[in-house]
């Protein structure tokens, strides 16, 4: 009884529209089914085959595993460094500064890429006018199509690295203070104690935060969505979720675009096995 | 020696990562109270020459994003108020009451955090439009009230309210929705709290689903909105920033009265993993 109105809700709103994105994978549901459901067909793995041979499918595929594989490390490097800093026993003000790292992840996503959308402004961007101070050229960020990816990735570490900064913040505090006394006594010096002590005792929190960025990163729409133009500059920085979004609410090819929602569920899936998988080796 | 060096080294690192962390939300403010074209002359300034706040009445009065805050507001509450009751109550049956197969549909629930929630999307915008609710305040609500991580924080807090409370409740005759609503519901309050600032601020957030669901601009929320005004008004530097602020902080307030609840939460989930 008391379960019924929560579990109806994830059943109808969650689990059965997954199921039937299947379903839809496998049709040819677009504008004219829109109109009259009697257009749909059923047409197999077609738009499996017709995705894979799609390049844009590719190039959507490589600029998102790039947001991943070089803006998750990064975000979670940046949020190890500062957890380890506020850690210090040399750190004063820990909340204060604790409560500054986290403000950029608690911003509206849409509100902070229009702002970096001008922080990025070749001419009258902040960024590019302090590196002019350093003698850098002006960078044209979102307007070249090797800088785009690059300035998106920034704005994913600056929002998120507070978030996994509190985390691990909880995972130090969590780590016994007599194994590093114990670790000094013996002689081991701080890289030492880092890799054969924080590191391993960090690992589960390490996971938890790798599976959630993979999740989360993944998924990255918004930023292109408002900064680019929508996945420009020559597609630079299309997304496999953009690319949904355009298959299916653009062009109306529904089917279409729920073969590339499963595309991405399935890589997904697979991301995260491989995680549980290599966090349960290290740790035997 | 090293101890001396670090007593400089650590404050100035976290100094400076504060500086980088909060310049953009600065200059977001500082902009926003620029007048029109100050922003793009060159050098770029950082701070208004001479403050104004005509932006802002600019956004209420020709741009109407008054009507999309009221949106924001609304949707955004009525979510966590669902998200709330329905949680509460699956949550606390999972901690608490015994049926058959508990603990297995408890595992498939928390396996299927992992499933990206936009492959949701499409089917379940077909479906509200069957039933007529595309370009509706309930479309824009009911996905997000379908929560499984609520349920999963509610049950790791319930299941420290001891039996014996529960059972005399039982004993002197209370129905089980009384006991849920006097004494179970009240017990909770701290956790509630919590999932109602995550829910709150991920509701307001939230791009795509409103992005997908509401088509007519009168419906709009703040992002949705803000994202739409970008694409006619991208000369207009200190404008987008009144709009950016005013997105963002309400959701930064909410952050800083309530940030104890709320990184609470977040450990509570990400420790417990």
């Amino acid at each position: 009884m008391f379960l019924a109105p929560g579990l109806t809700a994830i059943l109808v709103l969650f689990l059965v529209p997954i199921a039937a994105a299947l379903l839809l994978s496998l049709t040819d549901f677009d504008i004219y089914a829109l109109g009259d459901t009697a257009n749909v067909r059923f047409v197999g793995l077609r738009n499996y085959a017709r995705l894979l041979a799609d390049p844009l499918l590719w190039k959507a595929m490589r600029n998102t595993a790039l947001f991943l594989f070089v803006g998750g490390p990064l975000t979670i490097g940046v949020a190890l460094a500062a957890a380890l800093l506020l850690q210090s026993r040399a750190a004063r003000l820990r909340g204060l500064f604790r409560t500054i790292f986290f403000a950029p992840y608690v911003t509206t996503l849409v509100a902070v890429a229009v702002v970096f959308r001008y922080l990025y402004h070749p001419r009258f961007g902040l960024i590019d006018h302090a590196l002019g101070r350093l003698g850098v050229p002006p960078i044209d960020w979102l307007g070249d199509p090797r800088w785009a990816m690059p300035a998106i990735i920034l704005l994913a570490v600056w929002k998120n690295f507070g978030y996994a900064t509190i985390l691990l913040v909880a995972g130090l505090q969590a780590i016994p203070e007599s194994l590093y006394e114990a670790a000094r006594l013996e002689g081991a010096g701080w890289w030492q104690l880092f890799r054969r002590i924080t590191i391993p005792l960090l690992s589960p929190t390490l996971l938890f935060l790798g599976v959630l960025t993979t999740i989360g990163y993944f998924q990255f729409f918004a930023e292109p969505y408002v900064m680019t133009g929508g996945g420009g500059p020559l597609n630079a920085t299309l997304s496999v979720g953009l690319l949904m979004y355009k298959a299916g609410f653009r062009w109306w090819s529904m089917g279409y675009a729920a073969a590339v929602a499963f595309v991405l569920f399935v890589v997904v899936l697979g991301l995260t096995a491989i995680q549980f998988r290599l966090q349960s080796r290290s740790g035997a | 020696m090293r101890r001396g060096w670090s007593s400089v080294l650590v404050p100035a690192a976290l100094v400076a990562g504060s500086v980088l962390a909060l310049t953009p939300l600065v200059w977001m403010v500082s902009a926003s109270l620029m007048r029109p074209g100050e922003a793009s002359e060159f050098p770029p300034p950082f701070w208004p020459s001479r403050p104004t706040l005509g932006n802002y009445v600019e956004l209420f009065t020709r741009l109407s994003l008054g009507r999309a805050l009221a949106n924001s507001l609304l949707i955004a509450s009525a979510t966590t108020l669902g998200v709330l009751l329905l949680n509460s109550m699956a949550g606390y049956a999972f901690a608490k009451l015994r049926f058959g197969g508990r603990e297995r549909l408890f595992r498939i629930l928390v396996a299927a955090l992992v499933i990206p929630a936009p492959v949701a999307m499409l089917p379940l915008f077909l479906m509200l439009r069957s039933v007529g609710l595309v370009n509706t305040y309930l479309g824009a609500i009911l996905p997000g009230t379908a929560g499984i991580l609520g349920i999963f924080l509610i049950r790791q807090f319930a299941r420290s309210i001891p039996d014996d409370v529960l059972d005399a409740a039982r004993l002197e005759g209370a129905g089980e929705l009384r006991i849920y609503w006097t004494i179970v519901l009240p017990l909770l309050r701290p956790v509630l709290a919590t999932l109602a600032i995550i829910t709150f601020l991920a509701t307001w957030n939230d791009f795509v689903w409103p992005l997908v669901v509401l088509t007519d601009e009168s419906r709009y929320t703040l992002p949705v909105a803000l994202a739409s005004l970008i694409g006619e008004h991208v000369p207009d530097t200190e404008l987008m920033m009144a709009g950016s602020v005013l997105t963002v902080l309400p959701v930064l307030l909410l952050f800083l009265l309530l940030q104890k609840q709320y990184i609470q939460g977040i450990t509570l989930g990400g420790v417990k993993e």
